[in-house]
């Protein structure tokens, strides 16, 4: 039976006291204090001196790192279950990469070295833009954008300023996006100024052609879509979709969420997309870190290079530089040249897998989710609102359980925990009632995938014999259930602001 | 190249073998894996092979990479000072331990917070450690770097205001700049600059006022400024702000902070900074860690990104942790949202709490005042050289400074290139984004700088410009 570590670990803070410290920074040496002397901290104005010591934690090394491990292991990861959420791609992240990461010529060197001191990640870079244009089917990349939200913000970036060369961003002010698609999409566009415009899903939980119609136009910017979608379900009309947002003079925007599905199999660039993000911590096996740090390259056609964020990575024939020579660029969307160590892991992930193996991963994820859907809904009570041919993801709905006990897809979520695996994701898409959105990458085993199955079984059959266990669920996790009403108020967010005592004062 | 096999047998793929494939296709009832994409129009398929490279073994790619890499020259192989965003410090043994721990590294976006109590936690440490060292009322669990937090503040203080102005310093990192006007044109917000003092490099109070006006959602400044100088002035900006209703935003340097006095208490409503140099390394500038902070309750329901929450377990017995205020997020508000932001750095924000856990008050205060010593002595030797004006500005500096020397264009340039091929990298040319100040450079001192490497730099250029 699985049980999660609990060591009831205080905060830091409650760790503190005695003057203790947890490290001793370098000191200037004997020469540096004699010749600039006391006049270092003189120097400093008065009206930017602190007073006192800054209010931090006095705990020694060991405390500390006994105090994180503590904390680590009472976090679910990759590295010790299968995490079933749907459009997150939680697959495992290859140990060479992190090997690779670990390496002073990567970590020690700075954005702003000189081009000749750099060419090695340059050249990297370079390669790197080359096989993801070729996996997308894309002319050039951009590998500025740190995640996918940020991919999808320089990807209607650069619809302004191709409507804006055109001298039609004035009215182009609509940005289609499907019901089902996530919320950063309509997110990021709206950050970019846009109006969004929702086009429903039909029967079959593809984009409605008829509604599409319907709402392009003139004032279209442009469509953000997925493919597959989050059903899991691969948008076949895709060319004819193309063609109504290219002839009403939009652009069509591929969110890279999904790629898993039909990576070395179809290409965005193939169907029809203009722009294209991909999300390398989801589909390129980099690490997740908890939220972060992900990449979110962006890749265009042709005659959308020019607006790429400067600067580009460009061979001269005999070195690697940063190319500014771009008047159209949109300019800058981070300070610097992207998420590098994540850049760098994704490299050495597509070597590790060549076009076979890439095709492979699509195929396997695929497999392995079919495999998932079929064993679930012969032996279950879970529906499969929508068509049954599913890709990297399928989205269940539990009302019918719902309905009949009066558990809902929250609390099999919940009970799913204790089985040792991570929670689908819940209630979404939206048009889905009670969904739960399950992804089976292509790294887990025939065993990891029945374990999911049992895990599912499990659940709807105790919701039949055992409601109140689902609804009281989890208990073999480090807490039970969590009152996120409560945690709901802006005083929770810090200490300091949660305790009135010490508000405004040093602790 | 190998010819590949009918199926593909890899160590990342367990269920890529023959049999297997069989057994679980039987199950799905379909006859091969192409009958589960038969849905995808025939003309769009690819059907060739990916013009990619393949290696087939783990050690073939470890010591391509490796190779590859070994091309650079990194701070481990030569002096590097360069400065401007990202820095070279020493980022302590037990934070690059406590970051290895792959139950951080490889866990997803705390969605289920019972089973991830111990990445919750960590960066509720993380918002409160920050909120106490900016005396902010909340800070969030972070965003992509300083640059975009710079942006989203703005947006945020004009979403708070009403007000489609924000004042930004003439003096600040192009790039960051170009960010900035990335975050805010779209939506109509337009930026002004205001200048610095040609003699001091702090802010030109005159010119400042003169642009603090009803329309101003906001004024940003950093501390140190981009240019290193500590400018008392800066304590001022947020009376001047306030008086005409906007707000201030204050960009802080993390390590500073041991010495410095928190933004909070001069009047800042939004903090922002790029806090790399407490929880990475450089890597080429990034991933980096973006950090916002802010008070009252008005401005936290306009923050971006998420947010960590100290609340109980349902039946009241125990603490616990949750993502809280997600109505504010792009899941559920969508279009409505505060931000896009989804995926963030929560990773570097279990490495800064780790970081500034391990300093604590002294540490933090003691490498404040290495740095502090080292920027003055560096200061003192190069400003020793003829023809060398360092520092340029006449101000009291940390971290770094500018440094102008004499000579027609071209001259910067031409000692930067010598100085490489003696083994130095120098600092970071001002020419091109600050034609008015001439043959001028922004040097980076921090811990990491040894007395000889800095002692070396001097007698360098000393040599150099004698040439």
């Amino acid at each position: 039976m699985f049980h999660q570590a609990k060591w009831n670990e205080p905060l830091i803070i409650e760790r503190s006291g005695n003057g203790k410290r947890g490290h001793t920074p370098a000191r200037p040496s004997d020469i540096e204090r004699k010749i600039v002397g006391a006049d270092a901290w003189n120097g400093v104005p008065k009206a930017l001196l602190r007073n006192g010591p800054p209010p931090l934690p006095e705990v020694s090394e060991p405390e500390v790192v006994r105090h994180y491990t503590r904390l680590s292991q009472e976090n679910f990861a990759v590295d010790l279950g299968i995490y079933p959420l749907g459009s997150c791609t939680m697959k495992y992240n290859p140990k060479v990469s992190e090997a690779i990461a670990q390496n002073p010529k990567l970590e020690k060197i700075h954005p702003e070295q000189d081009e000749s001191t750099v060419q090695g990640i340059l050249a990297l870079m370079h390669r790197l833009d080359q096989f993801l244009a070729e996996i997308t089917g894309m002319s050039r990349m951009s590998l500025q954008p740190v995640a996918g939200a940020a991919g999808e913000y320089l990807g209607a970036l650069i619809m302004r300023a191709y409507h804006r060369s055109k001298g039609e961003l004035g009215e182009r002010r609509e940005m289609i996006i499907p019901d089902s698609a996530h919320g950063t999409n309509p997110a990021s566009a709206a950050m970019a100024g846009f109006n969004v415009v929702v086009v429903p899903s039909n029967d079959d939980g593809m984009v409605d052609l008829g509604a599409l119609r319907k709402v392009v136009g003139p004032r279209t910017a442009g469509l953000m879509i997925t493919n597959p979608n989050t059903l899991g379900i691969f948008e076949k009309n895709v060319l004819e979709i193309a063609k109504i947002v290219h002839d009403a003079g939009g652009l069509l925007y591929y969110d890279g969420a999904n790629f898993n599905a039909i990576l070395g199999k179809v290409r965005p660039g193939d169907m029809g997309f203009d722009i294209v993000h991909l999300n390398l911590h989801k589909t390129f096996a980099t690490p997740h870190g908890g939220g972060g740090p992900g990449a979110g390259p962006v890749g265009v056609r042709k005659d959308l290079e020019k607006f790429l964020p400067v600067p580009l990575v460009s061979f001269d024939g005999k070195k690697y530089f940063f190319d500014y020579d771009a008047p159209d660029s949109v300019g800058k969307v981070t300070a610097f040249h992207g998420n590098i160590g994540v850049l760098v892991r994704a490299y050495a992930y597509i070597l590790s897998l060549g076009p076979d193996g890439l095709k492979a991963v699509a195929e396997t994820a695929v497999l392995n989710t079919n495999y998932v859907l079929s064993k679930i809904l012969e032996q279950s009570k879970f529906e499969l609102p929508f068509s049954r041919k599913r890709k990297h993801e399928f989205v269940l709905s539990a009302k019918r359980i719902n309905e009949q006990t009066g558990v809902r897809a929250l609390d099999i979520g919940k009970r799913m925990l204790d089985f040792g695996l991570h929670s689908p994701t819940v209630y979404f898409p939206q048009i889905v009632d009670e969904a739960m959105m399950v992804e089976a990458p292509e790294t887990e085993s025939i065993r990891d995938l029945d374990e999911l199955v049992e895990a599912f079984l499990k659940a709807a059959k105790e919701a039949e014999t055992d409601p109140e266990r689902l609804r009281s669920s989890p208990h073999n996790t480090s807490v039970g259930r969590i009152d996120e009403v409560k945690a709901s108020h802006p005083k929770t967010l810090t200490l300091k602001w949660n305790n009135p005592k010490t508000r405004g004062q040093t602790p | 190249m190998r010819i590949p096999m009918a199926t593909f047998d890899h160590p990342f793929l367990p269920n890529a073998g023959e049999a297997i494939r069989k057994m679980m296709l039987e199950a799905i009832g379909v006859a091969s894996i192409e009958e589960l994409y038969s849905d995808i129009p025939v003309q769009v398929r690819t059907n060739r092979s990916l013009k990619v490279d393949w290696l087939p073994s783990e050690q073939e790619v470890k010591s391509h990479v490796d190779r590859v890499l070994g091309e650079n020259k990194s701070a481990s192989d030569m002096p590097i000072f360069l400065g401007a965003g990202i820095y070279n410090h020493y980022l302590p043994a037990a934070v690059k331990s406590i970051l290895s721990r792959t139950e951080f590294q490889t866990s997803y976006t705390p969605y289920q917070a019972e089973i991830s109590q111990g990445l919750l936690q960590s960066l509720f440490e993380f918002q409160s450690m920050i909120a106490d060292l900016t005396q902010m009322d909340a800070v969030n669990s972070s965003l992509y770097d300083g640059s975009t937090a710079l942006g989203e503040a703005a947006r945020m203080a004009c979403r708070a205001t009403g007000r489609k102005k924000i004042l930004v310093p003439h003096g600040m990192h192009p790039s960051k700049f170009s960010v900035l006007e990335n975050y805010t044109e779209p939506v109509g917000i337009r930026l002004e600059t205001f200048l610095f003092d040609k003699e001091t490099g702090g802010l030109d109070s005159t010119d400042l006022q003169s642009k603090v006006d009803r329309d101003t959602a906001a004024v940003y400044c950093e501390v140190p400024s981009f240019f290193g100088v500590l400018d008392p002035e800066v304590t001022n900006v947020p009376s001047i702000s306030h008086q005409k209703g906007a707000l201030s935003i204050v960009g802080f340097d993390p390590v500073s902070l041991g010495g410095l006095k928190p933004p909070g208490e001069y009047g800042a409503d939004v903090v922002i900074a790029e806090g790399q140099s407490i929880s990475t390394e450089m890597n080429f500038g990034g991933p980096a860690l973006g950090m916002i902070g802010c008070r009252g309750k008005n401005l936290i329901r306009q923050l971006p990104g998420r947010l960590i929450g100290m609340t109980t377990t349902l039946d009241g017995r125990e603490r616990a942790f949750s993502m809280v205020l997600q109505t504010r997020e792009q899941h559920i508000r969508r279009e409505r949202a505060t931000s896009n932001i989804c995926t963030n750095e929560a990773l570097f924000a279990i490495g800064a709490a780790a970081y500034l856990s391990l300093l604590g008050p002294q540490g933090l205060r003691e490498l404040f005042e290495s740095i502090l010593v080292k920027t003055n002595y560096a200061i003192k030797m190069l400003g020793e050289i003829p023809g060398v004006m360092a520092p340029r500005f006449a101000s009291q500096h940390y971290q770094e400074f500018a440094v102008s020397f004499k000579g027609a264009k071209g001259t910067l340039a031409r000692l930067n290139k010598s100085l490489l091929s003696h083994g130095v990298h120098g600092g970071k040319s001002l020419v091109k984004d600050f034609p008015e100040l001439g043959e001028t450079a922004l040097f980076c001192v921090t811990e990491v700088h040894s007395t000889e490497s800095i002692d070396r730099l001097r007698l360098l250029i000393e040599k150099l410009r004698e040439a």
